[in-house]
């Protein structure tokens, strides 16, 4: 008995040093290992970013007037806005039409007669083209406009009234970086691409070339074959897992409130379940092209989009919430926005975790079935 | 010239053949955009429609209860829980029940009687700070709408200055409707440009490709056949989405279709001509995958599609511009929404008419100078 498990291990360890050689041999591998990470590091790191700043807007002062010409100085000034002063409509709309603002800030002509009168109008049009940069652009004049009617009022050119202001805090994140939560989420990226890729190209190419069949007349069983197989690109993820975690707390200073270990080990608990994607869409098609669509479709795509990383789950209706349960990424990104900026709350990892140990399971067996030794 | 023609047409046809006979991989290029579409069309939105949030009234007064049902009323926020001890709202934001907790004090309603600025605490959850800024704008949408209310029934003056707004070409401002049409670029780049990328390489790792350069066929013909089939699946799934788009999303196309299809056949022959060139320069299909990828997600995240241009860095901005998928946004959403004429579209036009030179040459000068 004790004869067996060693000659299956001596075994296991041989695949586990061919697999090595040939990722080291192969610039690619070494591309999706250490390369990817870094690429996406840099690209949620610095270049992604949802804050709102700059928004470019053109402010028509149509007839200037101390208060008009103090409200534009209002939005010149203000860090929100890259603002131009101009003074007619057409050159505002022409400027819109160039995509050269996203917004126009109208002040008509009878601004300050009107504002004597009592009440002023300004109006705000925004590109809906973008329409989340269109909200914000509307939210931020109300907010620029409503500090200047405070500041009239404490200067006493008005009445004072008492009526509801809104104090916001946001927890976990007082400083609403996007960061906070851009970050945790590029874990799940990275951990998705270098599990589920690496393995689906590896499994359909030893099927596509024919030297899976080769593997199968040697004394190697099949749970042996997926273990060599996984063990080397496990051991990748975590080396891409590492720069990840390492980028996160020193390039990017984003808190880690929960506990290391609980991060590293809910980490490979995921790596597992990408792994373990790749290699049954691969020992399913047995076709790297198909398989390459494949894993692309779901794995890379839904991780972004289904996760809850970028778009917040609770807005989309039942069934695609139905369809987005189905992927595991909507589990660890819940975990990872948890760990990283609210601390260990064992009552969103624990249930997450074991939906994720679940997905593990049925996804091994699955693929040992897929790789049973016979011929096609 | 003939005799050229008939050797392209040949290679496409085989091309083709290849693709549409095994009925796997003719599914993989249809059936998945449309599924994306439908999907991301609904998952890929900042709005929100359901908002838990939970309540903390310590001052249990008309005016509070006043607001509180406003927001009620709004079907969007849902009232989970309220709470009679400072210390659960922790409890109920940590465990994700509650997106926000309003807090409102003891002495709220006196002082907005007496003509004092009355507080209310928002405490928002900010694991994503979007969603939860988001939230907020709700919140203070509809304390705005309050405090004119109240102002008009106790006499009080109207606040000096009005904000009225208007949104041009998307006038409820739905992401939905920005969303789409960026998505016709943004799936058609990922398989088009996987599927150039795996051609070649698959060819030379088949051993086919030497076969394919003893033959007649000159370099520049391979990379015309080899082009070809590749841009019509986009193309095809170009006009799949835009039809899922009008069909199921409903959303009114204002433009022209000429303007449309001159930006998207640009685009899709950059989109090809990069995957060729890729395609050129790996050896196995893995590389020419992982080489691929490695360009398509920076496209797809530098593209404007998730977060604007102007806010990244200068470097990054400048990337940007080598970027296909970036014109095609900015084209398929002016195109779509605006409606605006091919005039307006020129500065977006021609960067790709550039790149597909580029990358489309090179991979032709590869296919001859590189033989293993």
């Amino acid at each position: 008995m004790t004869g067996e498990l060693y000659a299956s291990l001596r075994r296991i360890i041989a695949l586990v040093r061919k697999e090595t050689y040939q990722i080291v041999r192969d610039p690619s591998s070494i591309v999706i290992g250490v390369v990817m990470p870094l690429l996406l590091i840099l690209l949620f790191g610095y270049a992604l970013s949802l804050d709102v700043k700059n928004l470019a807007v053109a402010v028509v002062l149509e007839a200037p007037s101390p208060a008009a010409s103090e409200l534009a100085a209002g939005f010149r000034l203000s860090p929100y806005f890259d603002a131009t002063v101009i003074t007619s409509m057409e050159e505002a709309r022409e400027l819109m039409l160039e995509r050269k603002v996203d917004g126009i800030i109208r002040l008509r002509p009878d601004f300050a007669r009107q504002l004597a009168a009592g009440t002023a109008q300004v109006q705000v049009i925004v590109y809906g083209g973008d329409a989340n940069r269109g909200r914000a652009i509307e939210s931020y004049a109300e907010g620029a406009v409503a500090e200047w009617t405070a500041r009239r009022l404490s200067a006493g050119q008005g009445t004072a009234t008492g009526l509801v202001t809104v104090v916001s805090r946001l927890w976990f994140n007082e400083a609403v970086d996007s960061h906070y939560y851009l970050v945790p989420g590029l874990i799940v990226m990275v951990m998705t691409l270098i599990g589920a890729f690496l393995t689906t190209m590896v499994m359909a190419r030893e099927w596509e070339r024919g030297t899976l069949e080769a593997l199968f007349v040697t004394p190697v069983r099949s749970a042996e074959i997926l273990l060599g197989k996984t063990l080397p690109y496990f051991a990748l993820g975590m080396l891409g897992l590492a720069l990840v975690i390492l980028a996160a707390r020193f390039l990017f200073d984003v808190p880690l409130r929960g506990s290391l270990v609980v991060l590293i080990g809910v980490s490979m608990l995921y790596l597992l379940v990408a792994l373990g994607m790749g290699l049954l869409i691969s020992s399913y098609f047995k076709n790297q092209l198909i398989a390459s669509q494949i894993t692309m479709l779901v794995t890379y795509l839904p991780a972004l989009m289904l996760s809850g990383f970028v778009f917040d789950l609770r807005s989309v209706p039942a069934p695609v919430n139905a369809i987005a349960s189905a992927f595991p990424a909507r589990y660890f990104v819940s975990i990872m926005q948890t760990v990283f900026l609210a601390g260990d709350i064992w009552s969103v990892i624990l249930p997450n975790a074991a939906v994720l140990a679940g997905m593990v399971l049925v996804l091994l067996v699955l693929s040992i079935v897929a790789t049973r030794k016979k011929l096609v | 010239m003939w005799a050229s023609l008939f050797r392209v047409v040949a290679l496409v046809r085989k091309e083709l053949l290849a693709i549409l006979k095994d009925p796997r991989s003719r599914y993989s290029f249809l059936l998945p955009p449309i599924l994306q579409c439908l999907i991301f069309g609904y998952a890929a939105t900042y709005d929100l429609n359901d908002i838990p949030y939970a309540v903390f009234d310590q001052d249990h007064g008309a005016a509070a209860r006043e607001l509180l049902s406003r927001l009620d009323g709004t079907r969007v926020f849902h009232r989970i829980a309220n709470l009679t001890r400072e210390s659960d709202i922790a409890a109920a934001i940590d465990d994700k029940k509650a997106l926000l907790v309003i807090q409102i004090g003891q002495d709220f309603e006196r002082n907005l009687l007496l003509g004092k600025a009355a507080d209310i605490q928002v405490i928002a959850d900010g694991r994503n700070s979007n969603t939860a800024g988001v939230a907020s704008g709700y919140i203070s949408t509809i304390v705005n709408d309050f405090n004119a209310h109240w102002s008009a029934d106790h006499g009080l003056d109207a606040p000096p200055v009005q904000v009225t707004e208007r949104a041009w070409y998307n006038p409820w401002l739905e992401t939905r409707w920005t969303m789409i049409p960026s998505l016709i670029g943004t799936i058609t780049l990922i398989q088009t440009m996987m599927f150039a990328a795996m051609s070649v390489a698959r060819e030379r790792e088949l051993g086919t490709f030497d076969q394919l350069l003893v033959t007649p066929l000159r370099p520049y013909e391979i990379m015309v056949g080899k082009a070809l089939p590749a841009m019509a699946i986009g193309l095809v799934q170009a006009t799949t989405i835009l039809f899922v788009a009008q069909l199921w999303f409903q959303i009114p196309f204002q433009g022209s279709y000429a303007a449309l299809y001159a930006g998207l056949i640009l685009f899709v022959l950059a989109a090809v001509g990069i995957g060729l060139f890729v395609s050129s320069i790996a050896n196995t299909m893995q590389q020419a995958m992982l080489y691929a990828f490695v360009l398509i997600m920076p496209f797809a995240l530098l593209s404007g599609l998730t977060t604007p241009i102007s806010n990244m860095p200068v470097a990054f901005q400048y990337f940007t511009l080598i970027n296909p998928l970036r014109y095609a946004i900015t084209i398929a959403q002016r195109v779509y929404l605006e409606g605006v004429g091919m005039d307006r579209l020129i500065p977006d036009l021609w960067p790709m008419a550039l790149i597909a030179m580029f990358t489309l040459g090179t991979a032709t000068w590869m296919f001859r100078n590189k033989v293993q």
